[in-house]
């Protein structure tokens, strides 16, 4: 990708990233996508979300596609499609996102429709491959000015809100019977929630793809979950580790050329297994790790 | 004084079917009331009516004089339920936390006087030594006194416990049915606990409120608690004896037995 590889001056290699406005573009929407998934993440695990997190990424596919058939950003075919699903899910309520078995079954037709239906669409456009593929791995490395722009929307706003709903929504996530009884709309907050984590999902997916989605919204945030059982600290955690993830990846990647995706989900998964590691081993050697 | 709680012809209606029906029930201040009746009856959904959870589709119901609404400061509730999740990676001190501020919207700003009541609450239950523990790691017994504190801490005057004995060893049931009751004496707050073994708390209740067959009676226990009564309203045999020491026991076949359940 370059001619220069990395030294061990931080500063000359920091300058040596930004150089090219495409990896300045990739850094900045790398971060907003890290800021919000990162957020997102820690009441995904929360709430034991991770397969409604999956499942939006895959309803997202055809609307990509769309996207692009529309001549339209892809991201914005994403965000229609992953909100509709979002408050579709809502809706039918908490069953199917406990992967509740004849609700799972079909939301797993639907998927392979929407799967189906997305092919379709990409057939219709040109044929080509690298629209699917750009999808299903991430192109954080061609993220345009406009798109840009969007996900800083998204993520700003996806975050404050996400603030701003903190507590009723951890006590709706731990305890939805008396937050309900303490007065907090548990239905209401659960489909914001629900919402905030489809806007998250799109524009995660120009970073890392439908695929490897895992790496950025649920990896981080089971982390911390893993390190803290304090919410607030727990949350700024997940962003934390989010954004490293992303980070880290962005650099291995461009000294590399091996793909982002990859670094990404390798640090995210690296992390995970190093941090719960030590708590899967019997009691007699964990007290080695403590 | 108003009565802590008084209901008068109230009715509930789920999916088409009456719960239960003219219902009139009046509960003072300060009272320790045992909710009993076979499974499936209707205690869950009383309280839930008591709360505002479930609409009253007849009748009115008064707590300490106002109507019912969700986020009532005065009232404390403890659902029915097993377990927390294991892996439910959030401290006690937490969740008892979110009793007080948990249903307000905005950014969490740290707040000392509120953190000194969550203090004080916990400490009332006796879980100072596992306030910072996950609460999915915790026993039992000592999720259970967490939940307490969490129900308390907002100035609650009346607890709303649902089956909160079972799935705990004998002593266990006895330390918190003990702690029910000094919360009740020394607080003067008014409990209502739903039971399906009343035996742990037959020394404490001033009252009894049974719902079976679509009706909610209430009674004195010398009144309730005797074999014949307690035989019809389970529909199944039901014993009670009296100790050597003067105490109660309830003994016998009272799982849960009624056209509800046999219906599904
Ligand atoms: N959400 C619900 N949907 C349908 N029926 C319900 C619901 N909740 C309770 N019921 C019915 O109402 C009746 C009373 O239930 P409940 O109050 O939970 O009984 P208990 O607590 O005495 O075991 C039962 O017949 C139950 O089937
Ligand atoms: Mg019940």
């Amino acid at each position: 990708m370059v001619g220069q590889g990395p030294s061990w001056d931080v500063v000359a290699d920091i300058q040596l990233l930004l150089q090219f406005h495409f990896m300045q573009n990739a850094f900045l929407a790398g971060t907003l996508v890290a800021l919000l998934a990162g957020a997102t993440g820690y009441f995904v695990v929360l709430r034991g979300q991770s397969f409604v997190a999956h499942m939006l990424s895959q309803v997202g596919f055809p609307g990509a596609a769309a996207g692009v058939l529309l001549h339209v950003s892809p991201v914005l075919g994403l965000i229609t499609f992953c909100v509709a699903a979002a408050v579709g899910i809502g809706w039918l309520g908490r069953d199917v996102e406990a992967g509740n078995r004849a609700e799972s079954a079909a939301v797993g037709s639907i998927l392979a429709f929407s799967l189906g239906l997305g092919l379709l669409f990409f057939r219709l456009y040109a044929g080509s491959a690298q629209g699917i593929y750009a999808f299903l791995f991430g192109s954080i490395l061609g993220i345009a000015d406009r798109d840009v722009l969007l996900t800083f929307a998204i993520a700003a706003a996806g975050l404050a809100v996400l603030v701003w709903m903190g507590r009723p929504l951890v006590f709706a996530s731990v305890d939805p019977d008396v937050a309900a009884a303490r007065g907090v709309p548990v239905r209401l907050v659960s489909i914001g929630f629900l919402v905030i984590l489809a806007l998250a999902v799109a524009i995660t997916v120009q970073i890392v793809g439908t695929l490897l989605i895992f790496a950025l919204l649920v990896a981080p945030g089971a982390s911390a979950l893993q390190l803290t059982a304090r919410p607030g600290l727990g949350f700024v955690l997940s962003i934390v580790l989010a954004l490293a993830f992303t980070w880290v990846g962005l650099a291995l990647a461009y000294f590399s050329d091996f793909p982002v995706g990859f670094f990404v989900t390798s640090l995210a998964f690296g992390a995970y297994v190093v941090i719960r590691a030590p708590k899967t081993l019997p009691v007699r050697t964990r007290a080695v790790y403590a | 004084m108003p009565s802590a709680l008084k209901l008068d012809r109230a009715a509930v209606r789920i999916g088409g079917g009456l719960v239960w029906s003219d219902v009139d029930l009046e509960v003072e201040q300060g009272e320790f009331v045992a909710i009993l009746g076979p499974n499936g009856a209707g205690k869950s959904t009383l309280l839930k009516a008591l709360l505002g959870l479930v609409p009253l589709s007849h009748g009115s119901v008064l707590v300490f004089g106002h109507p019912v609404r969700r986020g009532n400061d005065d009232v404390g509730y403890l659902p029915q339920r097993r377990r927390f999740d294991p892996d439910l990676r959030i401290r006690a001190t937490d969740l008892v936390r979110l009793g007080l501020d948990g249903g307000r919207w905005g950014v969490p700003l740290p707040s000392a006087a509120k953190r000194r009541r969550v203090a004080q609450m916990i400490e009332l239950v006796g879980a100072t030594g596992y306030q910072d523990r996950a609460i999915g790691e915790l026993s039992g017994g000592e999720q259970q006194r967490v939940l307490i504190a969490q129900a308390l801490v907002s100035g609650a005057r009346m607890l709303m416990l649902d089956e909160p004995l079972e799935s705990l060893d004998l002593s266990n049931q006895q330390a918190i049915s003990e702690l029910i009751r000094g919360i009740c004496e020394r607080q003067g707050v008014t409990v209502l606990l739903v039971a399906h073994d009343v035996n742990p708390i037959l020394p404490f209740i001033d009252r009894v409120v049974y719902v079976a067959g679509g009706h909610v009676l209430s009674g004195q226990p010398r009144d309730v608690i005797r074999t014949e009564t307690l035989t019809r309203l389970y529909g199944a045999p039901v014993e009670v004896l009296h100790t050597g020491d003067g105490r109660l026991v309830v003994v016998g076949q009272y799982e849960p037995v009624s056209h509800h359940a046999i219906d599904h």
